[in-house]
């Protein structure tokens, strides 16, 4: 099919969007609330184009290609329409961006810049509603939202939680919880996709930075921190070194330089949690225990079937996260041996996630009132306590994290990756259930950023039955199939972020689906070249083992590693 | 909540089977049967149809016909048709409200009043118009209004002793 953009002829695809047709021949044309991959919501007006024959400019984003159709991407009438349409959104926004941490990545302030608007001249109607600050991993400020609907909908339509949506209408419109409730109350279940997708600055983690900060100048504080699996290849981007790379030895480096006392990698108790979750599974199956057994790591699923399918709790592994497994061994195992009070130790934790805030305060993982992890920073909140300090990354030597919790074999790595955590399960337990290595350690059918991925794996003479889940709406479709009498599957890992902890809720602004390729990549890639594949031959988790917890599902490792779960109400739902 | 229990419940009996097309004829009829959309209704109904509150509550507040709150023992209705407008009503409306420290849609704290904004009463010779309990009142003025509350209010009072 041909068009004309601009006076210049290019090719568009039967059935396609004009939008899709102009950003894939490079015409720049900017969107709001336009998700790539999802129906158009045609809301923001931005991506307004003439079309020659048609009175009305054309919202591009929800209006087909036509063959012959001449189309004009940035006449005069097409830009002062967006001028005004920004004019208006910025005559209700707040003119507080110095202050705001979406800078610089805002998408309306970077549209202001690109089409030159310097002023509104509209008058400022700000809409001066308090933040809703009672989550403890995600805030929503009303007031710098511009109704562009992508939160409701990812919260929807890609976790299938719709616990917020448009109130009102007009002028009066807003969005929010039922009943306008706190966000705290609701049934959100942190994952922060939300974040992610907001154009502006309207949400955003809340923060524990000031805390931390804190802690650090502290002299009677012990602060040790660990990173997750997914933060060190994800960060490198947003400090200005190539996208993808690895930085796992810099982060150390870094993170000692700001005063932290201990440097662990969350990768130690991710070997850890598939010694137990491989063993829990392998218990399960031999003693007919609940199945499919779900992974119980991403503590947004967690939320996700405590509030919505209570009836599954059974099948969660009773095993914690990594990142309160190593809380748990940082105040009970660390802090002894170092003759040090549990509580003058401060554990901070780097996740890629919003939802590991909300798991450090749930009260049934805290010992005698005292949490296992005391505060927890994002991806995004290590980048800017890095600046902060001042440290220029390319400039400082790699350095090794503390032991024992800092080595890590390459399954405890690829944790960050949806089908991660099964692969690396797989591995510990065909090991524990025949006595010998998988033949190919690389279980390829649940690698890859598919929403659903299934193997069947052969472990002795069982045939083992695996999917890999990421997005809630797709784990919801699942418990869905099983719900209706599906029977055959063994074990199911479950990640609450589309592709898993590398596209989680606490990473870096402006990430694309290439970001997130290179992401997983790098993750594969230092399995490949690691020396130790598997959690079993983690030698310092052996250890761990031999010296303190015994042996995996044992007293020590069930009192300290393991947990219960339990139905949960919240505001919106009975 | 002073809704009448089992309203809801003899609602979705109605509407075993519905899918989320029924959602607003449920709604108008459990705001028939209750007076209002309460906070317990929206989740009852949620949980009937498999449509999450916050879905709920954002289409039940796109329209004004429902309200949130038990209507008051006396219900008044400002008519803010064309005619009436004409002759005053929103000065007359919002002389209510501040006398009442109530908008319209709500009810006050004691469940005496509450105030409900109509688009027109056909009754545009009497503008502008009002009516309590369904007994009209013509000619409105702010003063008059006010006369009006201390009447229903000396009313009330005599009727409780």
């Amino acid at each position: 099919m041909n068009i004309t953009v601009n006076g210049k002829q290019v090719q568009a695809q039967e059935g396609e969007t004009i939008l899709s047709a102009l950003r894939r021949e490079g015409f720049k044309v900017p969107t709001l609330c336009h998700i790539s991959d999802m129906l158009p919501s045609g809301s923001c007006r931005l991506c307004v184009v003439e079309v020659e024959g048609s009175p009305n400019l054309v919202p591009s984003c929800s209006f087909q290609a036509a063959e012959g159709m001449k189309i004009l991407t940035a006449s005069r009438r097409v830009i002062q329409a967006r001028r005004t349409i920004l004019e208006l959104l910025l005559a209700s926004h707040p003119d507080d961006c110095l202050y705001c941490g979406k800078q610089p990545s805002c998408e309306l302030s970077e549209l202001a810049r690109e089409y030159g608007v310097r002023r509104t001249g509209y008058p400022k109607a700000e809409r001066r509603a308090e933040p809703d600050a009672s989550s403890p991993s995600i805030t929503r400020d009303p007031n710098k939202c511009i109704l562009c609907g992508k939160c409701v909908r990812v919260c929807e339509e890609v976790q299938g939680v719709a616990c917020i949506d448009y109130i009102r209408r007009g002028s009066d419109a807003r969005i929010g919880c039922a009943f306008e409730g706190a966000m705290g109350q609701s049934s959100c279940v942190n994952c922060g996709q939300c974040i992610n997708i907001c154009p502006t600055g309207a949400l955003s983690e809340t923060s524990s930075l000031d805390a931390v900060l804190q802690a650090l100048g502290d002299p009677s504080k012990h602060v040790v921190v660990q990173h997750a699996p997914a933060v060190s290849v994800s960060i490198a981007e947003e400090l200005g070194l190539p996208q993808g790379q690895d930085v796992s030895g810099l982060l150390h480096a870094a993170l000692r330089r700001m005063g932290f006392k201990a440097v662990f990698d969350t990768s130690f108790s991710a070997d850890l949690t598939i010694m137990e979750e491989a063993s829990e599974l392998a218990h399960r199956i031999q003693n007919g225990g609940a199945l499919p057994m779900f992974t119980s790591c991403s503590p947004g699923w967690i939320k996700f079937v405590e509030t919505f399918h209570p009836e599954f709790i059974p099948n969660l592994s009773s095993c914690k996260s990594p990142q309160q497994m190593l809380g748990a061994l940082i105040k009970s195992y660390y802090a002894p041996r170092k003759k040090l009070d549990p509580a003058s130790v401060v554990s901070v934790s780097i996740m890629p996630c919003t939802a590991k805030k909300f798991e450090a305060v749930r009260p049934e993982l805290a010992r005698n009132g005292v949490p296992d992890i005391d505060l927890v920073l994002t991806t995004r909140e290590l980048a800017s306590l890095i600046r902060t300090f001042g440290l220029d990354l390319a400039k400082l030597q790699p350095e090794d994290a503390d032991l024992p919790f800092g080595e890590r074999s390459s399954a405890g790595k690829i944790f960050g990756a949806s089908g991660g955590v099964m692969e690396a399960a797989l591995r510990t337990a065909h090991h524990l259930l025949t006595g010998k290595e998988l033949p190919s350690l690389k279980v390829e059918k649940v690698r890859g950023l598919q929403g659903v991925k299934e193997a069947q794996i052969k472990i002795g003479q069982l045939e083992v039955s695996v999917a890999a889940v990421s997005g809630l709406g797709n784990a919801r479709a699942l418990l869905e199939q099983i719900r209706n009498g599906r029977k055959t599957l063994h074990f199911v890992e479950v990640m609450t972020c589309p592709g898993g902890c590398i596209n989680g809720g606490g990473q870096p602004f402006a990430a694309d689906k290439t970001a997130v390729q290179e992401r997983m990549k790098t993750l594969y890639a230092i399995d490949s070249a690691d020396e130790v594949r598997t959690s079993h031959s983690n030698k310092a988790v052996k250890e761990l083992y031999r010296s303190f917890l015994g042996k995996p599902l044992g007293e020590k490792s069930h009192s300290l590693l393991h947990t219960k779960y339990s139905a949960r109400k919240t505001a919106d739902r009975i | 909540m002073t809704a009448k229990s089992g309203g809801v419940e003899r609602v979705l009996e109605q509407h075993q089977f519905a899918q989320r097309d029924k959602l607003i004829p449920i709604l108008q009829q459990v705001q028939e049967s209750e007076g209002y959309i309460s906070k317990e209704a929206v989740l009852k109904v949620s949980r009937h149809l498999g449509v999450p509150a916050s879905k709920i509550y954002g289409v039940a507040t796109f329209y004004n016909q429902f309200r949130f709150s038990p209507i008051g023992r006396n219900n008044i209705v400002v008519c803010r048709g064309t005619a009436c407008h004409v002759k005053g009503s929103a000065a007359l409306l919002k002389a209510l409200e501040d006398m009442l420290g109530i908008k319209a849609g709500e009810t006050t704290a004691d469940g005496l009043f509450s105030i409900e904004v109509v688009a027109c009463m056909g009754a545009c010779g009497l503008a502008p118009v009002i009516s309590v309990n369904g007994e009209c009142h013509a000619a409105m003025t702010p003063e008059k209004a006010s006369h009006l509350l201390d009447q229903i209010r000396a009313e009330e009072k005599q009727h409780a002793q």
